[in-house]
């Protein structure tokens, strides 16, 4: 049987939804829906859009490769102050990404000391495609590492402790048993991560800057064109609120939709 | 001796100290309530737990030693673990599952997939090899686990309550098979239970652990029948009170306990009155008639036994205090025309004929 909601809650609730949904309605509503395909397919939307998709991509898998080892030590490593590591894994969550940009562009930049040490090698990083990348993956890691965190948690010990009963070494264990059990809720953490990384804005003009073609992703492009020519702002956020829409369709994180 | 085991492992309010030993082919069960150690034992022996102190051989091989800081990974002990719950990878099918052991060791897939078959077959579960754990149910599960277990051939075998999930109709069905397994394969096994049955069944000795310590042990049938101390007899489903032989029975302070004598005992010697407690009648008023063995309690609680209600009692204000934790078995019916409920003032009767009297070892 199933449990009545309160009526008093269905008030507050109806408004939460509309401040989600409403919105869209306008841009939409605000479009030139005859000029929309043109104005999508201008050379510096399609150029923002292939950037968006490639840095995003980049950056989803340096998430995984770098943050899902990370998540695994979160969860199953025993060292003292792992608490306090997983803390400040959260940091670019809560951190503001402009904040997150400025600190990434003191560290790497011409004068931080990373910036200094690369140099040495010949590498810039500052206003360069690369950079785009690190703030992304910057600011969307953190949602792998905590939905794969959370998962591997979820799942327990128990089937890999039973592993190594049955005589598999450790890295077999986290082949065999770790991984393919962690599957279905990398998928949705990928997905997050990818989402974060499609819409980053503040980490990325900060420590990469806004040039056309090199640096200018479609959260960029959407801002400086609501300065000059709002008709094409809209129209290429009515693009992001459709990759948004198809990712999530395509993806269907379990997360999103409360099935964890 | 295939296993030597002494170790002691402290936590903040608790401590395990034991010394057991397990010889090749042999079964011995664990056997204690929850809390008695047993979960730490077995985590010590798969080496998931250092022990604060003491060593672990099998077969020769030192697998700890606290004084030398050796503690070989779960991976390489040889020490296999059937747990409670099957376990079984959910994204494996049955016969991958079974597979897993062999494969992981470096045999080849060929030589494990007729493993497997074998295995299988010995468990009776060869027709469930294609599918995947979760459209099995809890028994063939359970199963599967025990073949899973068996394939990656552990020199010792660990069964932490293999039942204790289990619908009561699948365990005994289960509980036969793995005794077939077990004894047909000679494995050394060691089998931690709170169930008397589990080891009566399946195992050669038992070991009753309390507050992590080994409180008794011996040959299973004479432990469980001949329980030497309250716990294993409470432990065991018996029960059993402590006296001094005298001329007419067991003298227990201003009572004799009249019963049958097994065995010879010595007069003066301590022994203990053993009894079902399927064995004892229960009166609200003092039986007429003056059966020998009449002890006043009080109703201390009732709880659901198989088809039965079994009632513990507790000391009346006058009674004698050695009743408390004393069993009787009883149908609901009787529960209900008796009016029994906790506080209730019993006359608990128990027939000569129903009592064993074992003398104690050490006479102590």
């Amino acid at each position: 049987m199933r449990r009545s909601v309160p009526v008093l809650l269905w008030v507050p609730a109806a408004l939460a939804l509309a401040l989600v949904v409403l919105p869209v309605i306008g841009l939409v509503a605000r479009s030139d829906l005859g000029r929309l395909p043109e104005l999508v397919t201008s050379p510096t939307a399609l150029e923002a859009l292939w950037l968006s998709v490639r840095t995003g991509a980049a950056a989803t898998l340096l998430s995984l490769l770098f943050g899902g080892p990370l998540a695994v030590v979160l969860a199953r490593g025993r060292l003292p102050g792992l608490r306090l590591l997983r803390a400040i894994v959260l940091l670019p969550l809560v951190l503001p990404p402009v904040v997150g940009g400025l600190a990434l562009l003191y560290l790497l930049g011409r004068n931080g000391f990373g910036g200094q040490v690369l140099a040495v090698f010949g590498v810039r990083l500052p206003f360069t495609t690369a950079a785009v990348i690190i703030a992304q993956t910057f600011v969307a890691m953190p949602f792998l590492v905590i939905g794969l965190e959370g998962a591997l948690r979820t799942a327990g010990e128990r089937y890999e402790a039973v592993a190594a009963t049955l005589g598999a070494a450790p890295w077999t264990v986290f082949r065999r048993v770790t991984v393919p059990l962690l599957l279905p809720s990398l998928g949705s953490s990928l997905v997050l991560a990818f989402a974060r990384s499609l819409g980053e804005f503040g980490a990325t003009i900060t420590f990469a800057g806004n040039l056309e073609g090199t640096t200018q992703t479609l959260p960029l492009l959407v801002y400086v064109q609501s300065q000059s020519d709002v008709d094409a702002a809209v129209a290429v956020s009515l693009l992001l609120v459709v990759l948004a829409v198809v990712v999530i369709a395509v993806a269907r994180p379990r997360s999103i939709e409360g099935r964890l | 001796m295939t296993l030597d085991l002494d170790i002691t492992v402290r936590r903040d309010s608790f401590a395990l100290s034991l010394e057991l030993s397990v010889a090749a082919g042999e079964v011995v069960a664990v056997l204690g309530r929850n809390g008695a150690g047993k979960s730490t034992l077995l985590s010590a022996l798969a080496g998931l737990l250092r022990p604060d102190s003491g060593r672990i051989t099998l077969a020769g091989r030192v697998l700890t030693d606290a004084s030398t800081g050796v503690h070989v990974p779960p991976h390489r002990r040889g020490i296999g673990l059937l747990a409670q719950d099957p376990l079984l990878f959910p994204h494996m099918t049955v016969a991958a599952n079974v597979a897993f052991g062999p494969r992981s060791r470096g045999i080849s897939r060929t030589d494990s997939a007729a493993l497997v078959t074998r295995l299988l077959s010995d468990v009776d579960a060869a027709e469930f090899a294609a599918r995947r754990p979760g459209q099995l149910s809890g028994g063939q599960a359970q199963r599967v686990a025990v073949a899973r277990a068996l394939a990656s051939e552990p020199e010792l075998l660990l069964l932490d309550e293999p039942f204790a999930a289990l619908d009561v109709d699948a365990a005994p069905a289960l509980r036969a098979m793995l005794r077939r397994v077990l004894r047909d394969s000679g494995r050394t096994a060691l089998l931690v239970t709170h169930d008397p049955l589990d080891a009566l069944v399946l195992a050669d000795r038992v070991v009753v652990l309390s507050g992590g310590e080994i409180v008794e042990q011996g040959e299973t049938r004479a432990v469980l029948s001949r329980p030497r101390t309250a716990f294993t007899a409470r432990i065991a489903g018996l029960d059993l009170v402590s006296g001094v032989f005298g001329p007419s029975g067991l003298v227990v302070g201003d009572f004799v306990i009249s019963g049958h004598v097994p065995a010879p005992i010595d007069e003066g010697t301590l022994a203990v009155a053993v009894f079902a407690p399927s064995a004892v009648a229960v009166h609200v008023s003092p039986p007429a008639g003056s059966p020998r063995n009449v002890f006043g309690a009080v109703v201390g609680g009732l709880e659901p036994h198989g088809d039965l209600i079994r009632l513990r009692v507790a000391r009346s204000v006058d009674g004698p205090s050695w009743v408390e934790g004393l069993a009787a078995d009883l149908t609901a019916a009787a529960v209900a025309d008796l009016g029994l409920e906790p506080g209730v003032r019993v006359w608990l009767a128990v027939k000569a004929a129903e009592v064993a009297l074992h003398p104690v070892a050490g006479g102590s």
